[in-house]
């Protein structure tokens, strides 16, 4: 069911409905069966592999919380005899035996992400490899599996660490693993921040509901008026690599850019709006990306919840194992400080960026442009010092038109970047970037030829304005904060802007006989 | 929440439900020039006159057949529920859709639609459903006739399906956004311009000649709904040679006729009877009759109905007489228009699928 269908909205519309006059205590619930009718009506197979990780996990949790009650009861019922060194043993004996627990669930979710997203891509390397000719398994992916494989795991991981408190209940737990509206796209959430609000009783509040509504309404603006009305010369751009080069590429890169900020921010907008309509809270997944001054403060701005995962998870325990402090010190009395002290965290940083990239596709341009992204970070990195001495040589850092340049050079290379998965072919990528600088004819800016990526001049100027509200909203955001807060003071324009924004998307939105109807880029990660 | 905010929920409601509609009405296709057809469905509503006879099929009874020429000849009250390649469900749904307003005495059915046994195309679905009133028989039509692409609800909200029309609008999505001019008479399409009927190629041959399960189906609801409401069902193949009507479809219709004990009389055979001259009443080569053909086969036809069935004499009921006068003064008008056009022009201008490239004076 895509978020764009008719389907998908009818379903939403009597979900609020019901949602608010069953019985408080059977909101979750309700919630969870909605959940299971929406992954069943995307394919009842999908349900086996999110049953099991939501078993799997609740399983291991309540492992750990028993071991934990033990634990505490038996040093509550020793506490006059037990010594400091048992009291250590019994407590690292009790890690252990999580450890093992969170081992056991890690090997069996990532095993089961690992073998449906990405047997066929091994398979293929070891094709090209040893000129074998293994077949290829072609199994299912089921829908939203990396994101709720890392939602699942964190809470797992969090639970190990005493974060949060393990959930007995089975059916929150699966609640929390398949919540519909972030299956399709994330964001990744946190246990500890969900569940805050996912299993509470919510009463009907006009203002929450139609803060989610409108959050929706923006959604499908951004969606289904500008995304999808954009993929059209998309996909003529990249499809035809002999044709379209030269400036065309430098068009692909920069329709690509906002059709995939507005495809993923919509998405998001959806998620997140459907869930605030239904009283539940979730953490935002983007600042404002396309303000960032650099490229590291891009990721903290873009799939924030991603970025944060692979932080948490990957990142810092990586930095902080054994073996890597060995390195670390290793590197430091071999290499020297100024290049030891870098070892462990470009190579912690390193798997980060490989990882980033796997788990965005199973295939090479996905890893080499996670790869780029952690070349170009290192590299600014790196040059930081030399950077900052120019800018207070100059004086430009904090002028206007510097932060305009930076915001520009920071749009302009991560949409560079973002071409790997654009073209999804690695040398072709660097051949048509290459054209970009050998073959770039600035006639095609004026001579019709962007007529001709099947946008009409009307599709054009729907584009603008869109993008422009976009940008003013961006704009009234970074300097003011949310609009929509700001909004909902004056009702007249809450709601007139509500009526606009939904009247707006029937009448200029890319959808229906005539277009394709298209599925969010981020659902197939 | 306060009295306020909900006065100003509600007027906000009502005037996007307003803004939408008049979005609607702008945005779906007027059909007033070119091709007309899909402004005939609507048509029907506004006729004031009853109708004890109503023709139901495809573009081989609405533009074969003269209602005011059976009136004019017999008397006959009659109406064409025709549309482009009006699928038999969907020839079915109309008629059902007819006699929520009016139960005539004889229904009519052109046979060559049975040669389709599923939906066959959103654009000739589109100009026989768009123009139907929202009732069980419009949602039982689009039910039937969607293909894989097309969705009922883009059907009950056409906003949905025409919204990207809004880049087309022309001076003609305004001027009929309210009105519209009446493109036919009583369901009849009207084209006096001539050519000559062509020779046609082999018809060709077929793996098998049985008419579709799905279609022979609905002829039968269709015979059923006729015999439940009293109402007499006659079969008919209009005298049209291309598309072919292969004789083994013809024997399974008359199979089927006898089996119900209905009418059935294929007119191609009846070519010379009627008068037909092919080589002047047709306008385009022979797949559709013209004017003048179409008043030969209604005067034929006409007298068939005339002796077999009880039907009224119309032009001797002064308040059905005058409707029918109204009806016959456009016609004759429209004709005389048409006829001009031929003599001024050599060719019709304002008429036909050419008339919006041509333009309009």
């Amino acid at each position: 069911m895509l978020f764009t269908s008719y389907g998908f909205i009818a379903f939403i519309a009597i979900l609020f409905v019901v949602y608010y006059i069953v019985p408080k205590k059977w909101q979750w619930p309700l919630l969870l069966m909605a959940s299971g009718v929406f992954y069943w009506i995307a394919d009842p197979r999908y349900l086996i592999f999110i049953f099991v990780t939501s078993l799997s996990a609740w399983g291991c949790g309540v492992l750990m919380a028993r071991i934990n009650d033990g634990q505490a009861l038996y040093l509550k019922e020793h506490a006059d005899t037990v010594t400091k060194d048992e009291k250590k043993a019994l407590k690292a004996k009790n890690k252990k035996r999580k450890w093992h627990i969170l081992l056991a669930c890690l090997i069996l979710n990532i095993g089961i992400l690992a073998v449906t997203k990405y047997t066929d891509f091994v398979i293929d390397n070891i094709n090209n490899a040893f000129h074998s000719g293994l077949h290829k398994v072609d199994l299912i992916i089921p829908m939203g599996i990396s994101f709720y494989t890392f939602q699942t795991m964190s809470y797992i991981i969090d639970a190990y660490r005493g974060t949060v408190t393990p959930e007995r209940n089975p059916f929150k737990l699966a609640l929390f693993t398949s919540f519909f509206p972030q299956l399709v796209q994330g964001p990744i959430n946190r246990y500890g921040d969900l569940s805050k609000t996912l299993y509470e009783p919510h009463r009907f509040s006009e203002k929450v509901f139609s803060m989610g509504l409108m959050r929706i309404l923006w959604g499908y603006f951004k969606k289904v008026v500008v995304a999808d009305r954009m993929i059209t010369a998309v996909t003529m751009l990249v499809s035809d690599t002999d044709t379209y080069t030269g400036a065309y590429v430098f068009v692909a890169m920069f329709f690509y850019a906002f059709e995939l900020y507005c495809d993923f921010t919509g998405g998001i907008d959806i998620t997140i709006g459907i869930a605030q309509a239904l009283g539940i809270t979730m953490k935002e997944n983007f600042n404002l990306p396309y303000f960032s001054k650099d490229i590291k403060e891009y990721w903290n701005r873009w799939h924030i919840s991603m970025g944060s995962w692979f932080t948490d998870y990957i990142f810092y325990p990586l930095s902080v194992s054994p073996r890597m402090l060995k390195l670390s010190k290793w590197s430091r009395e071999h290499l020297g400080k100024v290049i030891g002290k870098r070892v462990t965290v470009y190579l912690a940083a390193f798997i980060v960026w490989f990882t980033t990239g796997l788990w965005h596709g199973a295939a090479w341009n996905f890893i080499v442009w996670g790869l780029m992204n952690f070349v170009v970070i290192m590299i600014s990195q790196e040059l930081a010092p030399l950077y900052s001495k120019f800018h207070k040589k100059f004086g430009f850092k904090g002028k206007s038109w510097y932060t305009v340049f930076e915001i520009i050079r920071t749009i302009f290379l991560m949409s560079l970047i973002r071409m790997f998965d654009c073209y999804r072919n690695v040398p072709m990528t660097f051949k048509m970037v290459g054209t970009m600088f050998t073959r770039f004819r600035l006639k095609i800016f004026t001579d019709g030829s962007l007529l001709k990526l099947g946008l009409t001049k009307y599709d054009y100027i729907v584009l603008a304005v869109a993008l422009i509200v976009i940008l003013s909203v961006s704009i009234f955001k970074y300097n003011r904060g949310e609009v929509r807060t700001k909004l909902y003071e004056k009702p007249w324009l809450w709601y007139g802007a509500m009526s606009a924004l939904f009247i707006v998307i029937i009448v200029f939105g890319a959808y229906g006989i005539g277009y394709d109807s298209t599925q969010f880029i981020y659902n197939q990660f | 929440m306060t009295k306020k905010r909900a006065f100003i929920i509600v007027f906000y409601l009502v005037l996007t439900v307003a803004v939408l509609w008049f979005v609607q009405r702008l945005v779906m296709p007027k059909y007033q020039y070119g091709i007309v057809e899909g402004a005939m469905a609507a048509e029907y509503y506004e006729a004031d006159e009853p109708h004890e006879v109503i023709f139901v099929g495809d573009c081989e009874v609405y533009e074969a057949i003269s209602p005011v020429t059976l009136y004019e000849e017999y008397g006959i009250s009659s109406y064409i529920r025709g549309s482009a390649q009006q699928l038999v469900w969907q020839s079915y749904y109309l008629l059902e859709d007819a006699l929520r307003y009016e139960t005539p005495k004889v229904v009519v059915f052109n046979v060559l639609a049975l040669k389709y046994d599923e939906p066959q195309s959103e654009t000739y679905n589109r100009m026989t459903i768009d123009g139907m009133r929202l009732s069980p028989s419009k949602i039982g039509i689009i039910e039937e006739s969607m293909t894989p692409d097309e969705k009922m609800i883009e059907y009950i909200f056409p906003i949905l399906r025409y919204h990207s029309r809004w880049s087309e609008l022309d001076q003609d999505d305004w001027d009929y956004l309210w009105d519209r001019d009446r493109v036919t008479h009583n369901g009849y399409y009207m084209r006096v311009d001539i050519k000559p009927e062509a020779e046609f190629p082999e018809p060709p041959l077929l793996t098998d000649y049985s008419l579709g399960d799905n279609a022979m189906y609905w002829l039968g609801r269709m015979a059923d709904l006729c015999a439940e409401n009293d109402i007499e069902l006659v079969l008919i193949k209009s005298p049209i040679k291309f598309p072919f009507w292969y004789d083994q479809w013809d024997q399974q219709v008359s199979a089927f006729a006898r089996s119900r004990g209905l009418t059935y009389i294929n007119f191609i055979d009846a070519r010379d009877d009627m008068g037909l001259d092919m080589t002047r009443d047709t306008y385009d080569a022979g797949l559709h009759l013209n004017l003048t053909g179409a008043e030969k086969f209604a005067r034929y036809l006409g007298a068939i109905l005339d002796e077999s069935y009880d039907l009224t004499d119309y032009r001797e009921v002064p308040e059905v007489a005058a409707e029918w006068e109204d009806i016959c003064e456009a016609y004759h008008a429209m004709a005389a228009a048409q006829y001009q056009e031929l003599i001024e022009y050599g060719y019709l201008r304002n008429w036909g699928s050419a008339a919006v490239e041509m333009g309009r004076p």
